[in-house]
């Protein structure tokens, strides 16, 4: 940990205690006297909503597991038991599910904060790694999770991304019989998959633990990218973060309730509320909205192997990036250029996960035919994954690296406080300080 | 930079679109104004004690509702609670309509299925023994349960209101293949079997008859019995059946949204407070 | 601590610095807080309450014209064996003639069964030693026999020799008609 410890155990308990075992002194040292930069902005809130939306999934989580039954033959009708006998088993529910929706909201958020202002950039590599290692368990986490109410959309979706295995030569049809357990996706499937759903939030949870040491051994990045320099810089964590991520999180409870209790099924498909059936396909599969921009790179790509290969490359990528970013300053906010094709960057995602929800013969613009390019129309969703896919990879492996080494930052402020200093002598108290503030 | 993501948000939502439906086609479902829509919507009791006398005349004779009880029709929200016995068991409207139904039940002394009037704790009991019974009742065709019908088609009430309101006399031209009708509010694809000029209609082929007729159910309270009032009643009904804890939800809702409110109001303050003194 | 006002101005008491009042609206965003916590900390705990489906065979009716003079019929009830019999009028007679006796746990044959219906016995079909099920008309009392441990009850359901500490329990029940009982 950075910095020693002010901690005084006031009571005779608190000093036995803190002898043996000092989780009162940890407790203290990082979440209520823990230096914390005084300019986070509410992008900053995001890892303490994050924190509330594992809590939640575990203990609603554990609760629906009190009630339902892992068996092709029970798992729908359990799920239909808990939504109507057992008492607000409905709630209990709808906060899973929407829950694992509001965690993936948060964490692109927290991931999109983190590429903005560089907070994967040296000392916090392994802090931004281990962040990844979380997202990919969320990812399986979830798509495990989905399987379970076993709807149409649950097994069936299963069967594709099981069946993307299959692409890998040589081993890929040992490792997909290996997963399924037995000649296709049924019960010993669903079985193992309950299994590792219930195992994975706790592996998540250790992870977790690793990330916070991690950012508390380098503390925290802030907007401006600048390092802390000294105790004018910071605020203690409590009572300052405590309520401002108290504040956020009641905002972010308030998003949370419109979708539980007034759109439940929104984020959803009706198709899975249609028990399994192995021998009727749904007319469009897919999947939950937080993984439709991977399904649009792996159908953006004509070859089933390169298609997998890609998808797993867009994650991947995510792991090498604090070594393909070779700029100096570490927050956009200095790096104009830098910035635009970052705005770029998130357009392309958020294409990304449009064109994941659309057949790919669709056409972009309704009703215009243009002309056939290899295998599709120019105006067709599979083109747009292409090229949003095109940039994704290019923003990470062409345009990071290049403008590091080219773009003319603006001048960073030689502090977190110089920027608020310089001004503070004409506004009143308490009030906003400069305009760097924005942005 | 707030600008800045609201114009990606709202790009983001520009661009979320309703569903893809190039590889088939149906007509919008047409809106209705149920009364359980909105936050603060609630199932109109009688429009659900008609709905379920549409089902249990018109319907039941091929549709399963298996994950629902007698007991569930006597609970609160339902459309025979009654205040007065708290336990939907005890209800004797519910013991009633209950025991018009038979279910199965094995005979202790000779093992064989005999049926048996149903009482409350039973489940609504499947007009077919099994699934290959069903579907050859149905020319091959399975009837969808009713358990969570509505939450299982795009659109719910509006659409199911829509399908059995809206069968029409095929357009000249298109060929239906005998045992389907045409319906246009079912999603499907009629291209293969379109032989008049232009677009193939919108629309599909679907297995049921239409099943709704003026006056075929006699309603208690003196409802006019039309087809557009069955397909609505049968239509809130079915989503009672598939939610049946939806005036609970939505009333815990306006709570929570309203606490969660006045919470976030006071951690405002308490945050205003705290940061006064800090430059930041 | 608290206010590090490095940097920041000196107040220029425009506020008001009143230490009690900036305390109140902190009490109060906590206490909101944990309001919210306790209501969603409600439904965790109600839901392992019997849920809907249990409390639906919470209770069952009985016809009693199965049951024979003489005979007693078991049926499941709350998942728990149910003995309903139906005495003749000499184990009615032996189990009054009994109230008198030294009973480990005392009670009249009267207070065993609904006024007026002294030929209906329902009782819960569990040993009250370890929960075994006795046998019918076993025993040195014509009552029931538990094979487990050699508990003897009487055809009142008293516990009459044996380890078993209590009667038989008698459920919540309650006659209908003359013909149909409602247990539970």
């Amino acid at each position: 940990m950075s910095g020693h410890s002010n901690y005084i155990p006031k009571t005779g308990f608190e000093r036995w205690l803190d002898t043996r075992l000092p989780i009162a002194r940890l407790a203290y040292d990082s979440l209520v006297d823990f230096p914390t930069p005084k300019n986070l902005n509410y992008w900053y809130t995001f890892g303490g909503i994050l924190a509330l939306c594992l809590g939640i999934q575990l203990v609603t989580g554990i609760v629906l597991a009190m009630h339902y039954v892992p068996h092709v033959d029970h798992a729908f009708a359990s799920v239909e038991r808990i939504m109507r006998d057992v008492n607000y088993g409905w709630l209990i529910r709808y906060m899973h599910s929407n829950g694992a929706s509001m965690f993936f909201i948060a964490v692109y958020a927290h991931m999109f904060r983190g590429l903005y202002y560089g907070s994967y950039k040296a000392p916090r590599e392994l802090l931004w790694i281990l962040g990844c290692v979380i997202y990919l368990l969320m990812m399986a986490t979830a798509f495990m999770g989905y399987v379970l109410p076993w709807g149409q959309m649950s097994f069936h979706g299963a069967v594709v991304i099981t069946n993307l295995f299959g692409a890998l030569p040589l081993i890929g049809q040992s490792i997909t019989t290996w997963l399924w357990g037995g000649f296709a996706v049924d019960n010993a499937t669903l079985n193992r998959f309950f299994s590792l759903h219930y195992l994975m939030p706790f592996m998540i949870a250790g992870v977790v633990i690793l990330h916070v040491w991690a950012l508390h051994v380098t503390g925290n990045n802030n907007p401006t990218g600048v390092h802390v320099q000294s105790k004018a810089d910071t605020v203690p964590f409590h009572p300052y973060y405590t309520v401002k991520d108290g504040f956020a999180i009641a905002l972010f409870m308030l998003m949370f309730a419109a979708f539980v209790f007034f759109t439940p099924n929104a984020l959803g498909h009706p198709d899975n509320y249609i028990p399994a059936n192995p021998l009727v396909t749904p007319a469009h599969i897919v999947p939950e909205w937080y993984f439709l921009p991977f399904y649009a790179i792996l159908r953006a790509v004509p070859d089933k192997l390169m298609g997998v290969l890609l998808m797993f490359g867009a994650i991947a990528v995510l792991f090498i990036l604090p070594w393909l970013d070779t700029s100096r300053v570490r927050s956009l906010r200095y790096r104009p250029t830098t910035r635009m094709y970052f705005f770029i960057f998130v357009v392309a995602c958020l294409v990304l996960g449009f064109c994941g929800g659309r057949l790919p013969d669709d056409y972009v613009i309704p009703g215009l035919k243009t002309f056939q390019l290899l295998d599709a129309d120019l105006n067709s969703m599979v083109w747009l994954s292409r090229f949003a896919t095109a940039y994704y990879f290019a923003y990470f492996l062409i345009i990071l690296p290049v403008m590091g080494l080219t773009e003319n930052p603006l001048s960073q402020p030689k502090s977190i406080s110089e920027p608020v200093l310089s001004h503070s002598a004409a506004l009143p108290v308490g009030a906003a300080a400069s305009p760097e503030k924005r942005g | 930079m707030l600008r800045k993501c609201l114009a990606i948000a709202a790009l983001g939502l520009a661009l979320a679109g309703g569903p893809a439906l190039a590889a088939g086609s149906q007509k919008e479902p047409r809106t209705v104004a149920w009364s359980f829509n909105g936050p603060f919507g609630k199932f109109d009791r009688a429009q659900l004690q008609r709905g379920f006398k549409v089902y249990r005349e018109v319907c039941a004779a091929c549709h399963s509702m298996g994950l629902m009880s007698f007991r569930n029709l006597g609970q609160k929200g339902g459309p025979f609670y009654d205040p007065k016995y708290p336990n939907p068991n005890d209800n004797p409207y519910v013991k009633t309509i209950a025991k018009d139904f038979e279910t199965s039940e094995i005979d202790q002394e000779t093992g064989d299925i005999v049926k048996r009037p149903a009482t409350p704790a039973d489940r609504f009991p499947n007009p077919y023994p099994n699934e290959a019974a069903a579907r050859a009742g149905n020319g091959g065709a399975l009837p969808p349960d009713f358990s969570t019908l509505s939450k299982a088609r795009m659109g719910g009430p509006d659409y199911i209101y829509s399908l059995l309101s809206g069968y029409s006399t095929p357009p000249a031209g298109l060929e239906v293949p005998s045992g389907q009708y045409y319906n246009p509010y079912m999603l499907g694809d009629v291209s293969a079997f379109w032989k008049g000029e232009g677009h193939a209609p919108p629309g599909g082929f679907i297995a049921m008859p239409p099943q709704l007729a003026a006056g075929k159910v006699t309603f208690d309270d003196d409802t006019k019995s039309t087809i557009d009032q069955q397909a609505r009643d049968v239509a809130a009904f079915m989503t009672w059946a598939s939610e049946p804890k939806m005036e609970e939800r939505k009333a815990f809702g306006v709570g929570a949204m309203i606490y969660l409110l006045i919470l976030a109001g006071l951690l405002y303050v308490s945050y205003k407070r705290i940061w006064r003194n800090v430059a930041h | 601590m608290a206010d590090s006002v490095t940097g920041a101005n000196p107040e220029h008491g425009a506020d008001g610095d009143d230490p009690s009042r900036r305390d109140f609206i902190h009490i109060a965003a906590g206490v909101a807080a944990l309001g919210a916590a306790a209501t969603v900390a409600w439904p965790v705990v109600d839901q392992m309450n019997p849920a809907g489906d249990t409390l639906a065979l919470a209770s069952v009716e009985f016809d009693l014209t199965k049951v024979q003079l003489g005979q007693s019929v078991t049926i499941k009830w709350r998942g728990k064996p149910l003995f309903i019999r139906h005495r003749t009028g000499a184990e009615i007679a032996a189990a009054i003639k009994d109230d008198k006796a030294a009973l480990r746990d005392p009670a009249t044959d009267e207070v065993r069964h609904k006024p007026g219906k002294a030929e209906w016995l329902v009782l819960i079909g569990t040993c009250t030693h370890l929960g075994c099920v006795p046998t019918f008309g076993g025993g040195d009392y014509g009552g029931w026999f538990c094979p487990c441990h050699g508990s003897h009850y009487d055809t009142s359901g008293r516990i009459r020799k044996g380890p078993a500490p209590t009667n038989l329990e008698v459920p919540d029940y309650a006659f209908l008609s003359d013909t149909v009982v409602k247990v539970g």
